[in-house]
């Protein structure tokens, strides 16, 4: 009898902990959600850049795995297909994102004497999403290009302390 | 707190591409993260970098909380000429950081 008693405590208290856990759990999940860029905030932060210019596929490449453990330091590199000349270069590039709390990431400048339009930086990933990057050509066109991105592990939301 | 890493070749031939690299330490806060107890805490975050080569801006960017902590960039510029690179960043709360680097152009 004394044994099963223990048995019993030890169950319920089990349990007990294991409520408590999951209260715990789920509590930092409800505080650090937050209203995340939706598609249209998306395509509006896209217009801010372009106005009412039509953005075509192509020219501009986005290189970011496809896969990725840690969404706090995401490496990419994006690089447009432009013989950067005085007459026919990048004026600027432009990378925005679907699921983060902003749709924005960078907007980086350059011009003819830049030789190469290319740059890597490492971005945040708050969640598995699309990135896009779009090229502002010196003959006024827009260019994009999109990638999938599956993250694992989710920057930017998780608490501090 | 704050420090730059920068890599730019020592010397270069004239006209060709090379490339700058760049990182800043900064934390990057991105003003959506919370506090256990619950508080939003402040954003603080690089927000502008500009890149100069004798004085001509020749690279800028603006960057937003979903850059990495410690920024990283790198970019390509023709070496014209021999000369100074000179590069700044700045935030939120005041942020500003510089830092300089030459080129041998033959």
């Amino acid at each position: 009898m004394p044994i099963r008693q223990i048995s019993k405590t030890t169950r319920r208290r089990v349990l007990h902990l294991a409520g408590g856990a999951a209260v715990a759990g789920a509590l930092p999940v409800m505080t650090s959600r937050q209203a995340n860029a939706t598609p249209a905030m998306l395509t509006s932060a896209i217009r801010n850049v372009v106005g009412e210019a039509p953005v075509r596929n192509g020219k501009i490449k986005l290189d970011i795995p496809p896969l990725v453990e840690n969404g706090n330091t995401v490496p990419m590199t994006v690089s447009v297909a432009s013989p950067m000349t005085a007459d026919d270069h990048v004026k600027s590039i432009h990378l925005f994102n679907e699921k983060n709390p902003q749709p924005n990431i960078g907007n980086f400048y350059l011009g003819p004497r830049a030789g190469r339009a290319q740059l890597s930086t490492r971005i945040r990933l708050a969640d598995s999403q699309k990135v896009v990057a779009i090229a502002h050509l010196s003959d006024g066109s827009f260019w994009s290009a999109t990638a999938d991105v599956v993250v694992t592990l989710a920057a930017c939301t998780d608490e501090v302390l | 707190m704050a420090a730059a890493l920068i890599s730019v070749p020592k010397k270069a031939k004239r006209g060709d591409v090379v490339e700058i690299k760049t990182l800043m330490s900064h934390i990057m806060e991105t003003g959506y993260r919370r506090t256990a107890a619950g508080e939003l805490v402040p954003r603080d975050i690089i927000t502008s970098f500009t890149c100069r080569f004798n004085g001509e801006e020749i690279f800028r960017a603006e960057f937003f909380p979903a850059i990495a902590a410690n920024p990283f960039l790198s970019f390509f510029t023709v070496a014209s000429e021999s000369g100074k690179f000179d590069f700044e960043w700045t935030g939120d709360k005041g942020f500003s950081e510089t830092a300089a680097a030459s080129i041998a152009v033959e």
